[in-house]
């Protein structure tokens, strides 16, 4: 189960019509690791997940996830590849109660049980859900938000979690317990996780791989520990 | 609020329109817009000597229509308001010329000028309703002002049923018209005169609306149409506006209406059904939202398809019964068909189609003279 | 006092219709933003394919079985093959397109069946019964009110307990989330459009024996008093459009008894402005809920 590439992106390219946002892109993330794609405000951080979960349909490239080709695949099917996308903002349907939400992480199983039991996994996770289920996903906080939409995902038994921006708008102590979860989740389910944040600090401090994006492109990858000790890098491409 | 009350017109058929604060190909407005209306009325005069009489009613008909369909242009096309009442302002405008009409004769006033003033009275009366429901209309948006002005439709021709003892139920009221003037000579054709009285109103509403099409007025109606907030910043009534392209709208309706209404010599409910309103929406979308051009082609759509399923029915040679049914029946299909797919298809409209190329040319020349 | 209950209950019978025809507006509204002005007119087809069937067999519901199917169909058909194709960014796109299905619709079917009135039977009397003296409706009244109900209970099964009303819910609140986590979002608006399609096919054929009769237009003025109470209850709330059918119906049954048949088309105008003008987010709905 570990070992080996999980996903592998090759010259992908992106864009929203007027000229390509993302440049030939090339990125591996292995089996049971933490990506941290880091960069400011503006470089492709957010197009880039859009493009791997197929909400933007690339131009051009491969992405590769554990040998089989995602192109082409419908965003509704992503789901069944084993792929979870929690987008920008985190997709709460603030219509929905806290326990619809969840519930539909998990709808295309068609191993129903193992749905239920997913299901009451993220209630013992995330203690504060199991008191909210009723709520609706409008009344949460920030945190409970952050929860529910990481909750929902997990619901779904993913592989490959994609995350964005997973510490906006939340205190440093939720963002640090986020974190913290990511990084638990890692060592006990052998999730693969790639996150893109602005927050390069707590993003670096979790991941086992750092990517440094800058216009479109990548410009720097390397471990995350050595990132972070790289005065010369960070002062380069993450102003700090 | 973001969603803008425009039905989707090419953004680039318009902007030419908006920016100009005078007309981009120089001189004044106002003349080349009476000249265009003396050669449309010198042409219609030489063209009624030239038409058999059923070809010269149609064209008639087509003059009325045209009214409407303008009226209907600068409020959906020009003002981003969707109406699908205009029918039932159609209405009123006949039922008041049949009330004046009828209300000389009864005091025995008989005059070549009583036409003119039941027409004016007309406008009037249509300006006022107008004025009533624009002011509802202005605070209403999208789907909620169409299915209020889809309640009007259906309503107002009901209700000649339900005040039977005014409007004589589903029978309506007849129009007595003056015969052409003696001056004209014995032989007159009654089909020319009827094309040279509804021409010339026509004509006129048309210089006035295309007057105000382009002039402020016309802009601030676009610049509402467009977006809603950016006119409000831009120190635009945004109400007032609306309700003035209401009331302008209804003029023209109610002034069609009441062509209608003489040519046929007869105001009835049955005449201004909902499916006229549907008719003339029809008309404006397929001639082209946004272009007072567009409602010429509209205006004649309305008249030149039913005939021609007319000819096309007789010529098939199907029994009594069923050509009975297709006859009436075809022309809708077509007419729905058409609003699908030009909806679909070509929301610029007749009129989009054929100024594409026009206006690619006109903007190449600009800029090389630039 | 008599009459009272007598308009009353009458006005309950013919408000249930009116809610099942506004819901299935709401049910359009909520999952495509669109309100379908061909509603009516796919509704009266539906019921003249059930005239075709009831002549053909002999049978009443044969014909009702066969409307409900073809409502649900044609709501497949109109969604597939017309409404996706539209351009929603400007919301008269998609009514200008309706309209267009309303004469398409409307002249077809005057083609097939003629434009004259055809008579549409009750399966039920409808002469009005007492128990104990006490006015209690006809059967005919019953059966609508009953049919209503069990739709509306049905309705709200679906989409407040069932997996499927879940994704139907999640796809009309949030599509592209939805679509990641892996609901078909083209199929739920589909499915919606055949749904809310099959419910107004079925207020149709409720409403058109109470009427006229069976025509191509049968069915304008039950929209308008639809749309009416849809607007009553707020566009977003299928509570409301509930509510809001009874309240139309209940006004409209005592303009008619008090004031004169005739005057009900005006009432139902007076109505939808004063609603509009003065409340116009309708009676239920949250105060931002309307955004336009």
């Amino acid at each position: 189960m570990t070992g080996g590439d999980l996903l592998t992106v090759r010259g992908l390219v992106a864009g929203y019509g007027a000229g390509p946002v993302l440049h030939e892109i090339d990125l591996t993330v292995a089996r049971g690791t933490i990506a941290a794609v880091v960069g400011a405000n503006g470089a492709g951080k957010t197009t880039l997940l859009r493009a791997l979960s197929g909400t933007l349909r690339p131009v051009a490239g491969q992405v590769v996830l554990a040998g089989e080709d995602l192109r082409g695949t419908p965003v509704e099917q992503l789901v069944r590849r084993g792929v979870a996308h929690v987008p920008e903002g985190r997709g709460v349907i603030g219509e929905l109660t806290v326990d619809e939400n969840l519930r539909l992480g998990g709808l295309w199983r068609r191993d129903r049980a193992d749905a239920r039991r997913a299901l009451d996994e993220v209630y013992q996770l995330f203690e504060p859900l199991a008191r909210r289920r009723r709520q609706h996903g409008h009344q949460l906080s920030g945190g409970e938000r952050q929860m529910l939409a990481l909750g929902r995902a997990l619901v779904g038994r993913p592989r490959l979690l994609l995350l964005d921006e997973p510490s906006l708008g939340l205190a440093p102590r939720v963002v640090a317990q986020t974190m913290a979860l990511l990084r638990h989740l890692r060592d006990s389910t052998g999730l693969t996780v790639l996150l893109v944040e602005q927050n390069v600090r707590s993003a670096l401090s979790v991941a086992d791989q750092g990517v440094v994006m800058s216009l479109g492109r990548v410009v720097h990858t390397a471990p995350a520990a050595r990132l972070r000790d790289d005065d010369d890098l960070r002062h380069a491409y993450l102003g700090f | 609020m973001s969603a803008t009350r425009a039905a989707a017109p090419p953004a680039g058929r318009v902007a030419p329109d908006t920016r100009a604060g005078h007309d981009e190909r120089g001189g004044s407005t106002l003349l080349r817009h009476l000249a265009l209306t003396t050669a449309a009325a010198i042409l219609l005069v030489a063209v009624s000597h030239g038409l058999e009489p059923f070809r010269t009613f149609q064209l008639a008909t087509v003059a009325a229509y045209l009214c409407a369909t303008a009226g209907l242009t600068v409020l959906t096309g020009l003002n981003g308001q969707l109406s699908l009442g205009h029918g039932a302002l159609m209405a009123t405008g006949a039922y008041t010329v049949a009330f004046c009409q009828r209300a000389f004769l009864d005091r025995s006033i008989v005059a070549g000028w009583t036409l003119a003033v039941s027409l004016l009275v007309a406008v009037l009366v249509t300006v006022v309703i107008g004025a009533v429901i624009g002011v509802a209309a202005a605070r209403l948006r999208g789907p909620y002002l169409a299915g209020v002005t889809l309640a009007v439709a259906i309503v107002v021709p009901a209700l000649t049923v339900t005040f039977d003892g005014v409007f004589n139920g589903e029978q309506g009221l007849s129009v007595p018209v003056e015969p052409p003037p003696a001056a004209l000579g014995p032989y007159f054709p009654y089909e020319r005169w009827q094309l040279w009285v509804t021409g010339a109103a026509t004509l006129l509403a048309l210089l006035l609306l295309g007057n105000l099409v382009r002039s402020r007025f016309g802009r601030t109606f676009r610049a509402v149409r467009d977006d809603e907030v950016a006119a409000r910043l831009a120190g635009i009534h945004v109400a007032r506006t609306q309700v003035l392209a209401f009331v302008v709208s209804a003029g023209a309706a109610g002034l069609g209406g009441a062509l209608l209404a003489v040519l046929a010599q007869s105001a009835s409910p049955g005449a201004f059904s909902l499916t006229l309103s549907l008719f003339l929406v029809m008309a404006v979308v397929i001639g082209g939202l946004g272009s007072l051009a567009g409602a010429v082609w509209g205006a004649v759509l309305l008249v030149a398809l039913p005939d021609l399923t007319h000819t096309l029915t007789e010529s098939l040679a199907l029994p009594p019964a069923v050509a009975q049914r297709m006859e009436g029946n075809l022309p809708l299909a077509l007419f729905g068909i058409a609003l699908v797919v030009v909806m679909i298809a070509a929301p610029g409209g007749v009129q989009g189609l054929l100024s594409r190329p026009g206006r690619v040319l006109r903007v190449r020349w600009r800029t090389r003279r630039s | 006092m008599d009459r009272f209950l007598f308009l009353t209950l009458d006005g309950l019978s013919r408000g249930a219709v009116y809610a099942a025809f506004a819901l299935s507006l709401v049910l359009i509204w909520r999952a495509a933003r669109i309100v379908n002005f061909a509603q009516g007119a796919m509704a009266v087809a539906a019921v003249y394919v059930a005239y075709s069937v009831s002549t053909s067999t002999g049978s009443y519901w044969l014909g009702f079985l066969a409307a409900i199917a073809a409502g649900l169909l044609l709501g497949t058909v109109v969604d597939l093959a017309v409404m996706r194709f539209v351009d929603h960014r400007s919301p008269l796109n998609p009514v200008i397109v309706a309209l267009g299905l309303v004469l398409l619709i409307q002249a077809v079917l005057g083609m097939i069946y003629g434009n004259e009135f055809r008579p549409a039977e009750p399966p039920f009397s409808r002469s009005a019964r007492t128990v104990g003296g006490l006015a209690v409706g006809s059967p005919y009244d019953l059966f609508v009110v009953a049919t209503v109900a069990a739709v509306v209970v049905a309705l709200a099964w679906t989409f407040t307990r069932t997996a499927i009303g879940l994704r139907m819910r999640a796809s009309a609140f949030a599509p592209e989330v939805s679509r990641l986590l892996g609901v078909k979002v083209g199929g739920m608006l589909t499915l919606g459009w055949a749904l809310a399609s099959g419910v107004g096919a079925l207020a149709g054929m409720l409403i058109i024996p109470t009427e006229l009769g069976l025509h191509p237009h049968a069915m304008d003025l039950v929209f308008v008093s639809a749309f009416t109470a849809a607007v009553v209850g707020g566009l977003d709330s299928p509570p409301g459009a509930v509510v809001g059918g009874l309240l139309v119906g209940l006004l409209l049954s005592y303009v008619s008894g008090y004031a004169g048949s005739d005057l009900t088309p005006l009432a139902v105008l007076a109505l939808l402005l004063a609603v509009l003008l003065v409340r116009p987010a309708g009676l239920f709905a949250p105060v931002t809920a309307r955004q336009v």
